[in-house]
């Protein structure tokens, strides 16, 4: 058997956790730059404010409703959910992290009988301890776990678990599910079963194996199995280093000269960088991107693109804020107003597998000791106090985040203050 | 080099004050309050309170409370099936939490952490 445990409207509630008044409240959690809604309350989701919708085009809605929007916290977003994932882990021995406010947890070994008495205790453990409320379904694979959790979610939101725990149950909530809901069915595939006749995930599994293959290649044919209680997809407890990063973003107001666009590919090269070397991992590709605003008909416009291949993998932040921007020298053309630029390091291998080059003149000894105390220092100290000058000071570039609340539970200066 | 030091087999780690303080780290959290309704209970201005929330509320514990959406710090008293919130200082009243109330117990006050200047010139009663 095997668990999924996800956050209810994560990001909300992690914002309600700090600011009981907002209980019953419609709440929204914008997407960086505060560009798009990507966390609703139940409050918020029942005014019809769907989801990834422009703040803009909702914007009569969330004042009409008084609708409380906060910038999104990664900060505290990220802290809570490491709460999370950590008290998860005290229940079971084997766990995947699936994604910031989901995880799976192997339930093979469990001395419970009573899986859902167990889905319960984590329910009320979650929500007690760190005061995130959780929705637990427990199935025979981990795709039925994940329709087991959305089951719970819309036939059986007051308890908050639903374990599939024999055929009845199952073919329950399988006939429940409609194929477009289905986890890993996309909407080309769904359109595919239902002009076949497959309405429900209750008709898909009678579905011969044939058929899937022919129609759904190899990784339909996986799901289906899964769907009839074969553990059929593979099981990740570490989460495989990633092929390609990238970092971007759109800027606060549109940027036009090239100092201000070096600087942000220069942090968003830093960031690359870093996330290379907490993986333990090297890249021979850089990629640099910038835009202008599309959507702006007023002005002339420009996109482009360049990649950088390196004479030697590295992870090295100088050695690649250099080969961007020569990247970003490139395809830099004055008179734009750019809304967007970004970094992408492609082609990742592990650190241990660098060919060295002949004509190699980089110190790369030192540059990893350089790395490895800069990193120490921002880890001990604060994210970017020490960088490099090219990275800059200004914040021009920076996201807009208008609405962001404290982080309350990593900033001795922003802890929650009570009036008592 | 000089001469080996005649303590380095005795070393021990120092003191740290986390391992004294925080019993649940997952699911400790802190707050800075401000004001003086919980001074007698060695609350006073400016104070860092550490606070537990895997701990059951017991009769007489110090508890940050949720009363009508504003955070709130004071004694938690259980008497004859009825839940009162009482401050520590008698210029203050106390709240009797009933039904209609929206309240709940965020958590418990583990540790309370002040100094001991905002203390120095406060009467015990």
């Amino acid at each position: 058997m095997y668990a999924l445990v996800d956050c209810n409207n994560f990001y909300c509630s992690c914002e309600r956790l700090f600011a009981p008044k907002l209980e019953n409240h419609p709440v929204v959690v914008l997407s960086n730059n505060d560009g798009c809604a990507i966390a609703r309350s139940e409050e918020a989701k029942a005014l019809g404010i769907q989801m990834g919708t422009p703040e803009y085009m909702i914007r009569d809605t969330l004042q009409a409703h008084n609708v409380k929007v906060f910038s999104s916290n990664y900060t505290l977003y990220g802290d809570i959910s490491d709460r999370v994932m950590r008290t998860l882990e005290t229940f079971v021995s084997k766990m995947e992290l699936y994604s910031i406010d989901e995880a799976f947890l192997d339930m093979n070994e469990m001395i419970y009988q009573d899986l859902l008495q167990l889905g319960i205790d984590i329910r009320r453990t979650i929500k007690k301890n760190i005061g995130i409320p959780v929705t637990v379904g427990i199935a025979n694979t981990k795709t039925l776990s994940k329709m087991a959790n959305r089951y719970a979610k819309k036939i059986h939101k007051d308890v908050g678990v639903y374990w599939a725990a024999n055929k009845d149950l199952t073919d329950r909530m399988l006939e429940f599910t409609e194929v477009a809901d289905i986890w890993g069915i996309g909407a080309q595939y769904a359109k595919l079963l239902t002009n076949n006749g497959f309405k429900t995930a209750k008709d898909f599994v009678q579905a011969s194996d044939d058929w899937v293959r022919q129609h759904m290649s190899v990784v339909g044919l996986r799901l289906l199995h899964e769907l009839r209680g074969q553990p059929s997809i593979e099981w990740e407890y570490e989460a495989p280093p990633k092929k390609n990063i990238c970092t971007s973003r759109s800027f606060g107001t549109l940027i036009t000269d090239k100092k201000t666009l070096e600087q942000a590919v220069a942090n968003y090269t830093a960031s690359c960088a870093l996330k290379l070397r907490n993986q333990k991992s090297c890249t021979r590709e850089i990629q640099v991107f910038l835009k202008t605003n599309q959507f702006r008909v007023q002005d002339k416009q420009y996109s482009a693109g360049r990649t950088v291949k390196l004479p030697v993998a590295t992870n090295s932040t100088p050695e690649l804020i250099k080969y961007a921007l020569k990247g970003l020298n490139l395809i830099y053309r004055p008179g734009y107003n750019y809304q967007k630029c970004g970094v992408i390091v492609m082609d990742i291998i592990p650190q241990e597998q660098i060919q060295y080059s002949l004509f190699d003149n980089e110190d790369r000894k030192k540059q990893k000791t350089v790395s490895k105390t800069l990193d120490k220092i921002n880890i001990a100290f604060g994210k970017d106090l020490v960088r490099y000058a090219k990275q800059g000071y200004e914040k021009r570039y920076k996201l807009r985040a208008e609405y962001l609340s404290k982080r309350y539970t990593t900033n001795i200066d922003e802890l929650p203050l009570i009036k008592i | 080099m000089g001469f080996p030091s005649p303590a380095r087999d005795y070393l021990e780690e120092r003191i740290d004050l986390n391992k004294l303080l925080i019993k649940n780290p997952l699911s400790t959290f802190y707050f800075w309050c401000q004001g003086n309704s919980m001074v007698n209970a060695y609350i006073p201005d400016k104070t860092l309170l550490v606070v537990d929330r895997s701990i059951e509320a017991q009769n007489g514990d110090i508890v940050v409370a949720a009363v009508n959406g504003e955070f709130i710090v004071r004694y938690l008293k259980k008497k004859e099936r009825k839940c009162w919130l009482v401050p520590a200082n008698n210029k203050y009243k106390d709240i009797e939490i009933t039904a209609e109330m929206k309240a709940e117990i965020w958590g418990v006050v583990t540790s309370i952490i002040s100094n001991p200047k905002e203390i120095k010139n406060v009467r015990f009663s």
